[in-house]
């Protein structure tokens, strides 16, 4: 087992998200969506220049209930609905950020965030530099990411990997109630534009979550958190994944006594890699689970920075779960093979220690 | 929609006779001035002082001078990558647009932006913008800060103040008309009545197609703005007295009702698309006809000699001779200035606020590092 001190600066949270969540349910459990709502109304009752924009986000509540009750709260001029033009109110959002407001923009999912793409890709991260450093862009712009269920080829994207290749942006993915709040609220105080990537799969996830009288929960970028403790691996992921390598870590603990780190990195950019090699320090073994292609993906950038920074720690040549490298299929059948599931994970853990 | 060249409320006749003198003589030292800069920027290219893509604005000046004196200066503009003359005439230092293009660290954006990137926040300008359109997005959101502003705020980001009336100036080629995001950010514009011109600089040609062969209506422009209920209006950009007076009421109406508009401004640019077009797509005649009938400078010139006796041949000559030197002190400038320093400049403007990890002064930056730079702030292997 690592001892804790090897991992300080990555301290356990009670953690817990519903009956397939191992980490203990603490006394207010809330849904991921409610989290994400805490969020953004704390953050906009301290904060006029923050609105939020999208599509179905005020009178119809959210297309998943996310901003539920906001309209009510903010009014229409904080709350804004849009038409259909992801390329129109992301680029107004760019507008509004350099000017001196705080956007919140939400896409229903990001896999429309790509008829958008040249306004957060080519305008949102580069403008701080093109201007030589006077116009910041510190928009958030959130949504579904990854695959929702039987929602086929266009609409499943996992856009991390995509994303990620840009510098300019700072990437946060929770895989949880609480960090879904805590990163958040921190990327609408960031003063750099933030792509925040939910699930669609994970809204309904409940976990205990600090009530705001406790004070704000804000979640730092670019540190880890150790979800689960063992020495025999270390399993690498971010967003909705996480869950699945904590499913695969219990049953390597249960069925074969093997334990494993678990770290979820919670922010692509920042990225953690210290507390990786931390971890490495005691395993020796990677495997990196993405929901993502596996070509030129986060996962492979991991293993990249791993093998060029702590090659010498490694027993086994580092391991990537990613999805299937095909589009999206609808089968469910398909589909669920299709992702990092947990029999990837266990498999990949096995190979990794030498099991057939 | 309002017909051609129709000012769109009762107005006082000839706005322009209302401005004094010197607003006139300004005018047109704001032009000459474009007129002077881009052609040593032509010559700095030609020499290869200046890289890349690099569009100049010769004939154009009328049309950048005369939308601006009808706006206040802190009223919010963005425009394209044909973007010289708009920092010139906000009030840019020639030598820091042209240190920009020489890719200096005197350059406005310390060089990291080039000629289509010419940005200035002290004078209001947001940007030239290089891919076709796009700025028409952030012309929308640059309008409905302002709005934002009056109505949610109550107080002026800047200073804290109560808030002004403002309108946000939003410049196009013709070329963008054909673009999905102009369509999009018009909408918005006229869903949610966003104070925001959006400003054609229609010079006949979208690089080497003509407006006819490129997009629909192009006789009647205001068409387009007629789908978004805006109102829509197409003037003359080359006389810069007619352009003041019909531009002006629309700009005023905009600000005092807080609405959009849609202007077609008919302009023609006497140089090439950018350094690189052999213009095989129209004559020499067609060129000479602007150059030499229709040039906006030489109007305004003849204008002011002649019907307002406020300019002598001698003055005027004085006038060009001075805006040539301050010219020529920019080109000197540019040419003389230090290149930025990768090690300081290289890693710096990434983020307003680099996480540790990200950061030129932290032990690891993202991504392959730079082995050139090792041991540098952003590079090298740790």
């Amino acid at each position: 087992m690592p001892t804790l001190d090897l991992i300080t600066e990555t301290p356990l949270h009670p953690y817990a998200s519903g009956a397939d969540f191992p980490g203990g349910a603490g006394p207010r459990p809330i849904q991921f969506r409610e989290a994400l709502r805490e969020a953004m109304a704390e953050e906009m009752r301290r904060d006029p220049r923050i609105f939020l924009m999208g599509e179905e986000v005020a009178e119809y509540n959210g297309a998943y209930k996310v901003s539920q009750g906001m309209l009510d709260e903010f009014g229409p001029k904080r709350i804004i609905d849009s038409p259909i033009s992801e390329n129109g109110f992301a680029g107004l959002a760019v507008g509004a950020a350099m000017y001196g407001l705080r956007p919140i923009i939400e896409f229903m999912s990001w896999s429309f965030s790509l008829v958008a793409a040249d306004q957060i890709l080519n305008n949102v991260p580069k403008m701080l530099y093109m201007s030589g450093g006077q116009w910041g862009c510190p928009v958030v712009f959130r949504g579904n990411d990854g695959a929702g269920g039987q929602l086929g080829s266009t609409h499943s994207w996992a856009v991390e990997g995509l994303f990620s290749n840009v510098p300019g942006v700072k990437i946060a993915i929770p895989s949880n109630p609480y960090d879904a709040k805590g990163l958040l609220k921190t990327a609408i105080r960031d003063d750099d534009p933030v792509f925040f990537l939910e699930s669609e799969r994970m809204l309904g996830d409940k976990a205990h979550v600090p009530a705001p009288e406790d004070g704000d929960l804000l979640v730092p970028f670019g540190e880890a958190a150790l979800r689960s403790v063992g020495d025999a691996c270390t399993l690498v992921s971010f967003g909705r994944p996480v869950n699945f390598c904590l499913e695969a870590a219990a049953d390597l603990r249960e069925k074969e006594g093997i334990e494993v780190d678990v770290l979820d990195m919670r922010t692509i950019r920042p990225l953690d890699i210290d507390a990786i090699i931390r971890s490495l320090r005691t395993t020796s073994r990677l495997v990196v689970v993405d929901q993502c292609w596996p070509f030129a993906s986060v996962a492979s950038e991991v293993v990249a920075q791993v093998c060029e920074r702590a090659f010498d720690l490694l027993d086994h040549q580092p391991l990537r779960v990613n999805s299937d490298d095909v589009p999206t299929p609808y089968s469910k059948a398909l589909e669920a093979e299709f992702l990092p599931h947990k029999g990837k994970i266990v498999a990949a853990v096995r190979k990794t220690l030498g099991y057939t | 929609m309002t017909a051609v060249t129709t000012a769109p409320r009762s107005i006082p006749r000839r706005p322009s006779a209302a401005l004094p003198d010197e607003a006139l003589l300004r005018m047109l030292r704001d032009m000459q001035l474009i007129r002077e800069f881009e052609n040593r920027t032509m010559q700095a290219y030609q020499q290869a002082k200046i890289g890349g893509f690099c569009h100049v604005y010769t004939g154009q000046e009328a049309l950048v001078v005369g939308t601006f004196a009808s706006v206040n200066h802190d009223d919010p503009i963005v425009t394209a990558y044909r973007d010289h003359g708009h920092a010139l005439a906000r009030g840019m230092s020639p030598r820091a647009c042209m240190a920009e293009m020489f890719g200096r660290a005197t350059g406005c954006a310390k060089g990291k932006g080039g000629s289509m990137h010419m940005f200035d926040k002290p004078n209001h300008l947001y940007g030239g913008h290089g891919i076709v359109g796009a700025q028409t997005a952030l012309g929308a959101g640059l309008a409905f800060a302002v709005k934002y502003e009056l109505e949610v705020l109550g107080r002026d980001l800047a200073s804290g103040g109560n808030p002004k009336k403002r309108v946000a100036l939003c410049y196009l080629g013709d070329g963008a008309l054909n673009q999905g995001c102009l369509h999009e950010a018009m909408n918005l514009a006229g869903l949610w009545s966003l104070p925001v011109i959006f400003i054609v600089e229609n010079n006949l040609y979208s690089m080497g197609t003509s407006i006819h062969r490129g997009t629909t209506s192009a006789d009647d422009l205001t068409k387009k703005a007629a789908a978004y209920e805006i109102d829509g209006f197409s003037f003359d950009g080359m006389d810069i007295l007619s352009l003041y007076d019909n531009f002006k009421p629309v700009a005023d109406a905009c600000r005092d009702d807080q609405k959009p508009a849609f202007v077609d401004i008919r302009t023609y640019r006497y140089k090439g698309h950018s350094m690189s077009d052999p213009q095989k797509y129209r004559t020499r005649e067609e060129v000479e006809e602007y150059e030499s009938k229709r040039d906006s400078i030489a109007m305004l010139a003849a204008h002011l000699m002649r019907d307002r006796a406020c300019l002598s041949e001698d003055a005027w000559r004085a006038m060009q001779d001075e805006l040539a030197e301050i010219v020529r002190d920019a080109v000197k400038f540019a040419d003389e200035s230090p290149w930025p320093d990768p090690k300081a400049e290289l890693y710096s403007d990434v983020m307003v606020s680099p996480h540790p990890r990200m950061s030129p002064s932290g032990e690891y930056v993202e991504g392959a590092c730079n082995p050139i730079l090792e041991g540098q702030p952003g590079g090298g292997e740790r």
